[in-house]
């Protein structure tokens, strides 16, 4: 049980120091790098909670997928970083303040007494070895939640049409195929028969 | 001992910082995504938590569409960003003022 807690809070402190990382730090690259670590840390603490079947996904998935499209894109573009940071120091009295208050506000609901403590939410009993996280998350996903499921792959496609429509550009003066005349393409413009007598071996 | 009160302190700190740094970066869109993605994370922190200590995993199968929204977002954004990067320049978010709002 104490070494849940030490597993907990090393994450946790990592996690948060990271999170702070991410928002002062002054290169876009080092913020995304340390993004990557939360949400690595992150997907440690939802293995505590014994939810591994999602930081499995938090990890291929968003660190492998997301956070390098972030990564990518941070480095395709050439940005003068001196003007972006500009209106940190006016804006950070105001935001620790706002920040503060949220915290401070979010913990006297949480640590009240009698509402998400040990009372309330006994601490539940760690499942049993054979329990497969992923086996139950797909028995629900395929069931009760198979209309959403079906609608999250539409909405990634959506996703992948729209990026895909935005960025592409057709540059004039550039030499490219043209896949639909080329589909098109037909016999009698490519080949041509020839009429030619046969030639005869010499010396017969 | 872990109650569920820790793991939601944890996620109220991660979604205030993300706050304080969606105050203070308000010039770069980079890192406005950032914390965005920060605070869908601190969300998901929560739905987690309570998924386990009510013993029910309809909140684990919220944070599984939680993430597909969010990386769908993320992907749009991120074309969004690089046109208008392309277009004007700049992701200098002061500079971005054609609509004259």
């Amino acid at each position: 049980m104490i070494v849940q807690e030490l597993i907990f809070y090393f994450f946790s402190l990592v996690m948060v120091l990271a999170a702070v990382a991410v928002v002062t730090v002054r290169n876009p690259i080092y913020a995304v790098l340390y993004l990557v670590l939360a949400f690595f840390s992150a997907a440690a603490i939802w293995m505590l909670l014994e939810a591994e079947f999602l930081a499995i996904i938090l990890v291929v998935v968003y660190v492998g997928a997301v956070m390098v499209l972030f990564l990518f894109v941070v480095m395709m573009l050439d940005i003068n970083l001196v003007p972006l940071k500009e209106g940190f120091i006016r804006y950070l009295p105001v935001a620790a303040l706002v920040a503060i208050a949220m915290a401070v506000e979010m913990l006297m609901v949480v640590w009240s007494r009698g509402r998400f403590g040990v009372d309330m939410f006994p601490v539940p009993a760690p499942n049993s070895a054979d329990y497969s996280n992923t086996r139950e998350l797909g028995e629900l996903l395929y069931t009760n939640y198979l209309l959403p499921f079906e609608v999250a792959g539409v909405v990634l496609l959506v996703a992948i049409i729209a990026a895909v429509a935005l960025t592409l550009r057709t540059r004039p003066g550039i030499k490219t195929q043209n896949p639909s005349e080329q589909v098109r393409t037909r016999r009698d413009e490519s080949v041509r028969l020839v009429k030619m007598k046969s030639e005869k071996p010499r010396g017969a | 001992m872990l109650t569920l009160a820790h793991f939601l302190t944890l996620g109220a700190i991660l979604f205030s910082l993300s706050i304080a740094g969606i105050f203070i970066n308000r010039k770069n869109i980079i890192i406005l995504l950032m914390c965005i993605e920060l605070m869908l994370l601190a969300v998901n922190m929560n739905f987690v938590a309570f998924s386990r200590f009510l013993g029910n995993l309809d909140g684990q199968i919220f944070v599984f569409f939680i993430l597909t929204v969010a990386a769908a977002e993320a992907g749009i954004g991120l074309a969004i960003l690089v046109v208008l990067f392309r277009n004007r320049q700049t992701i200098n978010v002061a500079e971005l003022d054609d609509l004259k709002g």
